[in-house]
């Protein structure tokens, strides 16, 4: 997977404290990070480390306080504006009323697509996602794994070249999660997109990632950020390899160091 | 289907047929209860004595009956319904439909009008606070209080017929119809409508994919409440315009004369009648869901 000099994401100094009822909470503090082009980053850290709140200020759902974020050059804003990222939430957050291939007619629909396009676009994610022959199901028909897939192409099909994608696989049970990060690997060597994934699973987040960032609680920030050196061609069977396991105790120590592991 | 033919019997019909059946029980010995004195009156008056047993066949027959037996009140509805042209004054089907009519004139517009609150409700914070109070104090005063005063206002102003009954029934149905929309366009969780705020989805767009839809299950319950109210609203309504036309009005020129057995017939015709209305709610509201691909 080539992996350019543009940078997509580039955050410095951010910071983000929620006013709450029992007075403030520092979300994020002093958080510098640069995503290029191609990456796959995955964030990983405990509850309560502001991986997701990361997430959210990259998709312009959360506002930060203070230093500054880009997100191709633009202001998170105007990136969301501009429809830059495809959102993938923990729940699949399927509309129950709309079969599968409607659900990924949804963003189509409200960015104004022609029937044309959209039939075209429903039938390449479906395939995407091995979901082909599955688009007239409503999603309680489908099982777990399979409407997080069709939550998937929802966000691809409009072609944006960032996914962003909350801990999309937590709800899952582990045979299906290899499963599908065995295919998420596939559909990101396919697309040539960047992926932002957000997860408290340390296996997951070495499998997947080529950069790996380490986050810990109160405040949340950053410990470390690993550069994967794992080859681009990873079959399952290379979570026991001793590479893999060296980047795993890495994250480990990363945690450990931000005092992950304290009562 | 013959697997399930007694579990539909022994589930479904036995325990309608049981409780009518007890209804029917108790409501026999009431009409000799309650008409009995009436007899025992009568043969006082003309000093002759009488047996219960003379008695009890007489209970049933009364012209004006404290009470009236079932069978009175089936011949009474045939007699007006069946037996009349439809055209006639003394049709009860004549006066049914002139409350028919105020009541789905009056619930298609509570039905609109509790819909258009809501979306302002939801839409707008200042709606929300200053409206919400006045929805819920309208319910509380009474009614049969109102309702004169809504007929004699309009009247006074050269309205009068339909309208002023219908906006009685409007009067009551639209508030369901608020306080369940309410709570429908704001069932969607807000991840559904952080996805719509990624996608930059104007609110108009976030009403017509999101709120909307999710809102249609509490909407049919509301119009279920709503439509039955309405039926209230329209006979309340007739009965200060005089007692001209409408169940309202068997209502009230039966209770003027004594014709209890028009009375009770004009009151199984308007339950008949709630019964129907809602039923056909009901099924418009499961095609509806089942459209929306609700499991089943």
């Amino acid at each position: 997977m080539p992996i350019s000099n543009e940078t997509v994401v580039r955050a410095t100094g951010l910071g983000l404290t929620f006013q709450t009822n029992d007075g403030p909470v520092n979300a994020l503090t002093g958080v510098d990070l640069d995503v290029r082009k191609g990456d796959f980053v995955s964030f990983i850290g405990p509850s309560g480390c502001g991986k997701t709140t990361f997430l959210r200020v990259i998709a312009d759902l959360e506002q930060p306080t203070s230093g500054s974020i880009s997100v191709n050059g633009m202001s998170p804003e105007e990136a969301r504006k501009a429809r830059a990222y495809g959102y993938v939430f923990q729940a699949a957050a399927l509309y129950p009323w709309r079969t599968i291939e409607k659900n990924i007619a949804l963003p189509l629909e409200i960015m104004g697509f022609s029937a044309d396009e959209k039939k075209k676009r429903i039938e390449r994610t479906l395939d995407l996602v091995n979901l082909t022959g599955f688009g007239k199901k409503f999603p309680w028909q489908l099982s777990g794994g399979m409407q997080q897939r069709a939550s998937i192409a929802r966000a691809l099909a409009f072609d944006a070249d960032l996914l962003l994608m909350d801990e999309p696989f937590g709800a899952l049970d582990e045979i299906v999660r290899d499963h599908l990060n065995e295919q998420l690997l596939k559909l990101w060597a396919r697309t040539n997109k960047t992926i932002c994934f957000v997860t408290h699973s340390i296996p997951e987040a070495v499998y997947l990632s080529t950069k790996i960032v380490v986050m810990s609680p109160r405040p949340g920030r950053v410990t470390d950020i690993i550069e994967s050196t794992l080859p681009a061609e990873r079959p399952l069977g290379i979570r026991e390899t001793p590479e893999f396991l060296a980047i795993a105790h890495r994250v480990r120590e990363g945690l450990r160091a931000g005092h992950s592991y304290d009562e | 289907m013959s697997m399930e033919q007694p579990g539909f019997f022994k589930d479904r019909v036995l325990p309608i047929i049981t409780v009518i059946l007890a209804i029917l029980a108790i409501w026999h010995v009431f009409v000799v209860v309650l008409n009995a004195p009436f007899e025992r009156d009568q043969a006082a008056r003309a000093g002759t004595p009488i047996t219960f047993m003379e008695i009890l066949p007489r209970t049933f027959v009364q012209e004006r009956p404290v009470l009236p037996a079932p069978q009175q009140i089936v011949v009474e509805l045939w007699d007006t319904t069946i037996d009349k042209a439809i055209t006639s004054k003394r049709s009860l089907v004549y006066h049914t439909w002139i409350t028919l009519s105020a009541t789905l004139l009056g619930f298609a517009i509570g039905t609109v009008l509790g819909i258009l609150l809501a979306i302002g409700i939801v839409h707008n914070k200042a709606m929300d606070r200053s409206l919400m109070p006045w929805v819920i104090a309208s319910q509380t005063i009474p009614i049969l209080a109102v309702a004169p005063m809504i007929i004699v206002v309009l009247n006074s102003i050269g309205i009068s017929g339909l309208l002023p009954k219908a906006l009685i029934s409007t009067y009551l149905s639209f508030f369901p119809i608020v306080v369940g929309m309410v709570k429908g366009l704001r069932s969607p969780e807000q991840i559904y409508l952080d996805l719509m705020h990624t996608y930059n989805a104007s609110s108009a767009q976030t009403f017509w994919k999101l709120r909307w839809p999710a809102s249609m299950p509490y909407l049919f319950t509301s119009l279920k409440v709503a439509i039955a109210i309405s039926l209230v609203g329209a006979i309340v309504g007739e009965l200060p315009t005089g007692a001209v036309a409408g169940l309202g009005a068997r209502l009230l020129s039966g209770s003027y004369y004594g014709q209890t057995v028009q009375i009770w017939a004009a009151l199984f015709m308007a339950a008949g009648l709630a019964a129907v209305l809602v039923t056909i709610v009901g099924i418009a509201h499961a095609s509806v869901l089942k459209r929306m691909g609700v499991r089943p």
